[in-house]
């Protein structure tokens, strides 16, 4: 092989490799990540039944129904509009009515948001980023600037 | 009056590192003796001065001193002897401290054992040291002073947070910060050699060692990190793809592949450039995950509370070291020779394999972990990357690598031939095979990729051991003569080994952790009892505890197989007294290197409980495997070819004084 072979083969194997990365990253990318959406956003629109989102809000006051099997039903509020959620699991430590919380799964035909993971930061004043900035479009964020991150 | 002189200490640090940015390098290209030699006790000085204000903030809190404000908002006096030390470093100011306080050691590291490097690449790569330790110093005095004081100090302390009450935060922090911090001074002497226009072999060998310590550090620093998340938020989970999960995990995959195209360069003096790119690469990563996990970007478990003027001076470090060093790679990069002529096919060859495709899973977790707050950034769309993401890009560029791993070793230099490193891997890929089939034997079609991960697992581990067995020719020579070769193998060579085993290790506990785990989740009343995989698990009932600075409502279970009792466990719901927080503690039993594991979730008021329990085969080896690759590292700094000083064309040596052993 000639020096030019060998760097050529250098060349071609790294740009190989790059656009093998490249490629399933796009992919993924197109494919693989959640949006996140608010109460508001899902009653408002029309969030296709299936597709993966992250919904979050507060849980809404006295909605926390627990069943047997460690199920669990809970509504999530923006203040404005609120969804339905079901969430078979434990519960992270901090979930409490009237608190932040990020929920990820999907709409069920019924409407009902299916969860499979329920995220409450581990922070007692902690409102997730995104819900504080959901409430804030509501209108009803009541905590400072500082919380919110 | 000791809290202010912790103060003064910092600032006379900083002073101090001025000086050392300034004079050595000066020393280094004017060729004035008298300066550079000012580097050395100047960086042993700032050491102990850092060290000096460390001291006292862990007096102050000790003391439960709660008119420093840093240990009022994370102390108090209830709290554990242990967790008023741990404490120093659990929160913002106090760990940017020992951050600071490990930068500045490595710097006095070098200016203390690096006597037989050139002297003017060990004062302009003390001088560059300080430049960094100097940002970082003024950053601390500027934004986050840790012995701010409070004018009329209340009694009592706000408590750390609970989470990080535990001996998970003596350990993680510090090995994570040797290893994040640890870098910097590849960095350095990168930046040090791009200014001197020279790099060769022998700045090769140098930086090794240093890589290597760098790296082993950061290795057990990320795995206790995952295994402290495993046992202690109760969702039995070990690895998130959390963004500063991943902040540490991109310097990770950059310094591996550092390591290895280092090799490149003190062997075959080929890919310089590349790997000064790679030296500068990696720190910059870890600059970038220190300003990911303060600037308050993020949303994660780890976050700090934060205010915008930290993070905004953050980024203009970062800008001006990644920037400026960039700018002087485009400089002077062009100007170093490239050597070393190799075929495709060779160890050279399968090292910028290795490059190539930790690379790529470098940038694969960058984007991954950037995309979603560019994408907040430019059109306020909210987006989450989580595991799916990077099971779908790092999962497919790893694959490749790791089949590719046991064949680097057994490749010659310069030209290999393939179907003779080929033979000397029939065993391994025997014993993978055997692995794979009987993998597929015990769990049937159910799950298809599970046995292929085992096999490549087992491949990974076993190419390892043929490689030096074959090297001595073991089976050739007879036992007793191959035991002895064995042991006379260079440190290096046994580090390679033990490192590319513990790889096969973890992998192997990653696949059959994900794929084979049991897990159960269920409403218990007392008396009840679930099967798993052969265990019974029996809920006997909850109880109260008054822990030192908590309540828990302890659940406790015993655990038979076959009616035979095999053991108890305890998991427990605390409630952090001062912060009213809950925590859970989870019940863990290891089995050889399987784990079960019990999580208790809320108690529903009637004496029932929701419990989770998982079976996790083999788990351990996650961890016991990155042990085994930071005792791989271990080895291969012992090799006595890195402690003496290289040989090198004399000519070359103009400042250098002659290469001395430094036993």
């Amino acid at each position: 092989m000639t020096r030019k072979q060998r760097r050529l083969t250098l060349i071609g194997s790294a740009g190989a490799v790059l656009a093998v990365a490249l490629g399933l990253i796009l992919f993924a990318l197109n494919d693989q990540i959640v949006f996140f959406q608010s109460p508001t956003d899902i009653t408002q629109s029309t969030v296709p039944t299936g597709q993966r989102i992250r919904l979050g809000g507060l849980v809404e006051e006295g909605s926390v129904i627990r069943s047997d099997n460690a199920e669990v039903s809970f509504r999530v509020t923006d203040m404005a509009n609120a969804v339905a959620v079901t969430y078979k699991g434990i519960l992270p430590d901090l979930f409490r009515e009237g608190q932040g919380v990020v929920t990820e799964g999907v709409i069920g035909s019924d409407g009902v948001f299916v969860a499979d993971s329920v995220l409450a930061k581990h922070d007692e004043n902690y409102v997730p980023k995104e819900v504080a900035e959901a409430l804030k479009a509501q209108g009803h964020w009541q905590g400072g600037e500082g919380e919110a991150q | 009056m000791l809290v202010e002189f912790g103060h003064y200490a910092l600032v006379l640090a900083f002073a101090l590192t001025l000086v050392q940015s300034v004079l050595p390098l000066w020393g280094a290209l004017s060729g004035d003796q008298r300066l550079m030699a000012v580097a050395p006790p100047a960086s042993v000085t700032i050491f102990m001065l850092v060290l000096a204000s460390f001291t006292v903030l862990t007096i102050a809190y000790v003391t439960s001193d709660f008119s420093v404000l840093n240990v009022l908002e994370n102390s108090h006096s209830a709290k554990p002897m242990l967790y008023k030390f741990t404490g120093v470093w659990g929160n913002h100011e106090g760990s940017m401290l020992l951050w600071v306080l490990i930068l500045v050691f490595f710097g006095a590291l070098v200016g203390i054992f690096g006597r037989n490097l050139p002297a003017d690449l060990r004062a302009a790569t003390l001088a560059v040291q300080a430049w960094v330790s100097a940002g970082f110093l003024l950053f601390l005095l500027a934004t986050s002073n840790p012995f701010e004081r409070v004018l009329n100090p209340p009694l009592e302390g706000a408590d750390l947070n609970p989470i990080l009450q535990d001996i998970g935060l003596a350990i993680h922090p510090p090995l994570l910060y040797v290893g994040y911090v640890g870098f910097s001074i590849t960095f350095s002497f990168a930046v040090a050699a791009l200014i001197l226009g020279r790099l060769d072999a022998a700045w090769a060998r140098w930086v090794r060692p240093w890589t290597l310590l760098a790296w082993s550090f950061l290795t057990l620093g990320i795995a206790m990190g995952s295994y402290w998340a495993y046992y202690e938020l109760g969702w039995g989970g070990w690895w998130f793809w959390d963004p500063v999960e991943n902040a540490s995990f991109m310097p990770w995959l950059a310094g591996t592949a550092l390591l290895h195209s280092a090799i490149v360069m003190e062997k075959r003096e080929a890919l310089k450039v590349w790997t000064v790119l790679l030296a500068i690469f990696t720190f910059s990563l870890s600059l970038l995950g220190t300003f990911l996990v303060r600037s308050g970007v993020l949303t994660s478990v780890h976050a700090f509370a934060t205010d915008p003027a930290r993070g905004v001076f953050i980024l203009a470090l970062l800008c001006i070291f990644i920037g400026g060093s960039l700018s002087l790679y485009a400089w002077r990069a062009p100007m170093l020779k490239q050597g070393g002529l190799f075929a495709p096919i060779s160890r050279e060859g399968g090292l910028v394999l290795n490059n190539l495709f930790l690379t790529a899973a470098t940038a694969a977790v960058f984007v991954g972990t950037l995309y979603p707050l560019v994408l907040d950034a430019i059109t306020g769309e909210k987006i989450s990357v989580g595991a799916p993401f990077f099971n779908l890009t790092f999962g497919p560029l790893m694959i490749p690598l790791l089949i590719a791993v046991p064949f680097g070793p057994v490749l010659s230099w310069k030209r290999g031939d393939l179907l003779a490193a080929t033979q000397r891997l029939y065993a391994a890929l025997g014993l993978a095979l055997l692995m794979t089939l009987f993998t597929f034997w015990l769990w049937g079609m159910e799950k298809v990729l599970a046995p292929l991960g085992v096999g490549l697992a087992v491949w990974v581990m076993a190419g390892a051991i043929a490689e030096i067995v074959t090297r001595v020719k073991f089976f050739e020579i007879g036992a007793k003569r191959g035991f002895a070769r064995l042991l006379g193998l260079p440190g290096s060579a046994w580090g390679t080994t033990i490192a590319h085993f513990g790889i096969g290790v973890t992998v192997l506990g990653i696949v059959t952790a994900s794929a084979f785990q049991e897990e159960r989740i269920t409403t218990m009343r007392p008396g009840d009892t679930v099967n798993l995989v052969g265990y019974e698990v029996t809920f006997d009932g909850a109880a109260p505890r008054q822990g030192p600075n908590y309540t828990e409502e302890v659940g406790h279970f015993t655990i038979r197989k076959a009616g035979a009792y095999v053991t108890e466990l305890d998991p427990s719901k605390r409630v952090y007294t001062a912060r009213q927080m809950p925590t859970t503690e989870a019940g863990i039993h290891t089995i050889g290197f399987s784990q079960l594991y019990l999580s208790l979730g809320e108690s529903r008021g009637d004496g029932a409980v929701d419990v989770r329990v998982y079976f996790k085969p083999l788990i351990t080896l996650i961890w016991i495997g990155s042990v085994i690759m930071a005792l791989g590292a271990a080895f291969s700094m012992a090799d006595r070819r890195l402690r003496i000083g290289a040989p090198k064309p004399a000519a070359k040596r103009k400042v250098a004084p002659a290469a001395v052993p430094a036993e």
